[in-house]
């Protein structure tokens, strides 16, 4: 995830703010529904992930070119609206192309509509940006959380021959707890919050 | 509580104005095109999905060589004894019975209910058995139905006096069958499922391929 020689610089800055540690789920605590959930194995994990990412590029790239015309008022309504039909639309073409990978987190993919990560995201960003940088936002915060709900899942599954607690649903905590503190611990040590 | 004190309501209504009425409109339109135009434009493909995975299913439980119709489409929906009907899938050839794939709900699963398919011949042996969908444990109880399916294999060739009817259980049980180490929950009732099926295919047998195919049961 390089940077690379693209003409705007703060491209890169934008697709990375949401990536690496500071990815929601671990600094702010965000969007754990799936995480807990579904990360159970690492397809799984991984599909929910791209699931909610495509979720996420389509609702900042709708939210921040709808944003102008929406008042205050009808933002909210608006905007879950929005999501609720992009997750639809998302669930079905989901159901249509990956059928096989649908049967393990089909049951999961309409509940991305409660993620607030998405709506927070919209709200809080695409709705005060352009469109490109709020793809990019969404990019990068939808990459990050499918590092997170796809390294969770390989985790679980790889210690839940030897280790029962971890496939059971209070392993998700255990070992999302255990991920937080790593984040801590690295974060510190760089010296930057 | 003091009934008399009349309270401030907390959001003031104001009339909405025609902006915010057209832009709701714009709004309500997208999320319409959106659904819409998703639903419409995959719909076809996740029914022929569906189709598609019921026919590899039962090309799981039941020998290719053994029938020369389309299972899939020849279907009763019965209730196994789970309290739901679920559908039968009957396999001919030259259009005498041969064959039929029943659809089991076992209950009793660690999680929830355990989906089977079992093929069963139509002298009552056991062809094949295949789980469709569980919650069982990851790694654990999930172990019933691991790629390949060696431990399902251990059904072919059984009917319902093969083991007799007290030995269809675990050997934990005083049955015929092992469970898998660290699954005996899970093993114990896709034990049952198979056992509801077998029995269920050898009390109603004559009733399962007379009954004409039911077009809501047939994908």
């Amino acid at each position: 995830m390089t940077p690379d020689n693209t003409t705007d610089s703060s491209a890169g800055r934008l697709l990375l703010a949401g990536l690496g540690w500071n990815t929601p789920g671990l600094a702010g605590l965000i969007g754990l529904c799936p995480l807990l959930a579904v990360s159970t194995s690492f397809a799984a994990g991984l599909a929910l992930g791209l699931a909610s990412l495509a979720v996420l590029c389509s609702s900042n790239l709708l939210i921040s070119a709808l944003a102008p015309w929406i008042t205050p008022r009808f933002r909210l309504p608006a905007f879950l609206l929005l999501i609720g039909a992009l997750v639809t639309a998302v669930d079905l073409l989901f159901e249509a192309r990956w059928f096989d990978l649908y049967g393990q987190v089909g049951l999961f993919v309409p509940l991305i509509v409660t993620n607030c990560l998405i709506l927070a995201r919209g709200e809080s960003f695409a709705a005060h940006h352009g469109v490109w940088p709020a793809f990019l936002d969404g990019l990068g915060y939808g990459l990050g959380f499918i590092a997170l709900l796809a390294g969770l899942g390989a985790l679980r599954e790889a210690l839940a021959p030897g280790l029962l607690v971890a496939a059971l649903p209070a392993g998700a905590f255990f070992l999302l707890a255990a991920l937080v503190a790593l984040r801590q611990l690295v974060v510190r040590r760089r010296g930057s919050a | 509580m003091n009934s008399g004190s009349r309270e401030e309501p907390l959001i003031r209504h104001r009339a909405a104005g025609p902006r915010n009425l057209a832009a709701l409109a714009v709004v309500l339109l997208l999320a319409v095109i959106l659904i819409g135009g998703s639903w419409q434009s995959t719909r076809q493909r996740i029914a022929d999905n569906a189709a598609r995975q019921i026919v590899a299913q039962i090309s799981l439980v039941l020998p290719g060589t053994l029938y020369d119709n389309e299972p899939n489409k020849d279907t009763v929906l019965k209730d196994t004894g789970g309290g739901q009907p679920l559908p039968i899938y009957r396999a001919r050839r030259n259009g005498s019975p041969v064959a039929a794939v029943l659809t089991v709900s076992a209950p009793d699963g660690y999680v929830g209910p355990i989906r089977l398919l079992v093929g069963i011949a139509a002298d009552g042996r056991v062809l094949g058995v295949l789980i469709t969908a569980h919650q069982e444990t990851p790694g654990i109880g999930a172990a019933i139905a691991t790629e390949p399916p060696t431990w399902l294999t251990g059904f072919t060739g059984r009917s319902l006096t093969d083991p007799p009817t007290a030995r269809w259980n675990l050997r934990t049980d005083g049955g015929d069958f092992d469970a898998i180490a660290g699954a005996t929950v899970s093993s114990r009732a896709t034990v049952a499922g198979v056992r509801t099926a077998v029995h269920y295919f050898a009390t109603h047998r004559d009733e399962i391929f007379s009954t004409p195919s039911s077009p809501a049961a047939t994908r």
